[in-house]
């Protein structure tokens, strides 16, 4: 009799610990989905510069500087490896991009150009989209990291090494998040 | 976290419901069919019954959202004719983690908006108009974040598949009322129209009640909130449903279209407030679910 108490405690316990292990194969794929997001908007944004460098160059050819700056920007951030690097790599783009988009501001021919109000645009939607999929891409983390702490479930995190992981942080926050580089003409 | 197992026994309840409503349909339909049969003594008109009720049904899964959206008048926006619109929802549903929904808009001057589908992958959100021209862009986004919010808590499905169900019970019951007005004329045949008035008569009193809890299913007042809170979730700011909540409500105008079938899909009564209008028809009352504005309101701003 109570070998069999033993035994069905023991069963009870190995269902849980599957289901846990499941729950954290769960989400720590859907964090990976999300972070696979953000990856896709940094890229867009990535392609889009050379573009944007090109435009400008031809009307504003002397503000050697900004440009330069921005192609730093971007190379640096192109080459990030972990999370935190990212997210400073790409304050550091938004803001040589917001000094640029504010030099830009003195050469009317530029602002008038068709092909540089699109690229801003694409920019600026592009901005919006990475803010969107760091929210997603924090929600998903927030649910791995409290499951990877919170008693009993951190046990079976520590068994089969569920890490937690870090969170995206942009340096602005939210509020920025909703007015991004608002450029006014 | 509460929040989220709420959001899950939601959306499993939701399933449970659409299909307890489909069969419930099934078996009123051959109620119906049966009680004629039986009355007329063809068994012909049960087999009719059977196959209309399964079609239905099947019609109700798969073409409800592009019934809605034809009954509602709606036209597909893409990228390129409402920019701001579109990317604004890309964003939304990007944060969300919900695939990409098709956008529609109505022209109508009346601001209102919703969404249908059978799932997420097949998800539809149409704005009026008089919506994008009467909200700002946070507003907007509050407003697209709680349809938004329909569809990742399943909502839609319901939701939708009501439209179809309803709109063919109030379809029928207004048909079998006409004919029995029309069929009082006729002496010769007149044990015929009474046996006609006699199944009418019971086909609206079995129905009346059961449209109202039909309705009442998929309209709760919790659904409303529930959306109303995963929205504020997403864009992080109540503050933008609230104001856009409060402007849509101060707007009198009734939408070009507005159909009771359809009216609970929308995230305020096409009819528009009732404020001072003397005779509130029966059929409208019965569908009046929309929770007051003024307790959402002070929900998202939790001054409740």
């Amino acid at each position: 009799m109570i070998g069999l108490i033993i035994l069905g405690i023991i069963v009870v316990f190995a269902l849980w610990v599957i289901a846990m292990y499941n729950r954290f194969v769960r989400l720590r794929t859907r964090s990976e989905e999300a972070w696979s997001d953000i990856d896709v908007q940094l890229k867009r944004r990535y392609d889009l510069i050379p573009n944007l460098i090109e435009t400008v160059k031809g009307y504003a050819a002397h503000e050697q500087q900004t440009l330069a700056q921005v192609t730093e920007a971007r190379t640096k951030a192109m080459g990030a490896q972990t999370v935190a690097e990212h997210a400073e790599a790409e304050n550091m783009l938004t803001g040589a991009l917001k000094s640029l988009f504010a030099v830009s501001e003195s050469y009317p021919d530029l602002k008038a150009n068709t092909n540089f109000l699109e690229l801003q645009r694409e920019l600026t939607d592009t901005e919006n989209k990475i803010q969107a999929a760091r929210r997603f891409y924090n929600t998903n983390v927030r649910d791995l990291n409290i499951a990877a702490e919170t008693f009993p479930s951190n046990i079976v995190a520590r068994w089969f090494k569920f890490m937690k992981k870090e969170f995206f942080e942009l340096a602005e926050g939210e509020q920025a998040a909703r007015e991004p580089v608002a450029v006014t003409f | 976290m509460p929040m989220a197992a709420n959001l899950y026994t939601h959306q499993s309840g939701n399933v449970a419901k659409t299909w307890l409503l489909m069969s419930l349909f099934f078996v009123l339909i051959m109620a119906i069919g049966l009680f004629a049969s039986w009355y007329v003594n063809d068994s012909s008109i049960l087999y009719i019954a059977v196959f209309v009720s399964i079609i239905m049904n099947i019609a109700s899964y798969w073409w409800s959202d592009k019934i809605v959206l034809s009954l509602t008048g709606a036209k597909p926006a893409s990228k390129e004719t409402h920019y701001e619109l579109y990317t604004l929802v890309e964003n939304l549903a990007i944060t969300a983690g919900l695939p990409m929904p098709k956008v529609y808009v109505i022209e109508d001057a009346a601001p209102n908006a919703f969404a249908t589908g059978r799932n997420k992958e097949h998800a539809v959100v149409a704005f009026t108009t008089g919506l994008l021209c009467t909200l700002n862009r946070t507003e907007l986004e509050g407003v697209a974040a709680h349809e938004l919010a329909h569809i990742g808590n399943r909502d839609i499905l319901l939701q939708t598949v009501v439209v179809v169900l309803v709109g063919f019970v109030t379809l029928l019951s207004d048909m079998l009322l006409r004919i029995s007005a029309t069929g009082g004329g006729d002496r010769d045949r007149g044990n015929q129209v009474q046996l006609i008035l006699m199944i009418a008569g019971f086909i609206l009193a079995l129905l009346a009640p059961l449209v109202a809890t039909l309705m009442q299913l998929a309209i709760s007042r919790k659904r409303e909130f529930l959306a109303d809170a995963t929205g504020a979730m997403l864009t992080r700011y109540p503050e933008g449903l609230a104001s856009a909540l409060e402007k849509i409500s101060q707007s009198s105008v009734q939408m070009k279209r507005a159909n009771h079938a359809t009216a609970h899909l929308f995230i305020s009564d096409p009819f528009g407030e009732k404020k001072g209008r003397e005779r509130i028809n029966f059929l409208h009352k019965i569908f009046l679910t929309h929770p007051p504005v003024q307790e959402r309101v002070a929900a998202l701003r939790g001054t409740r």
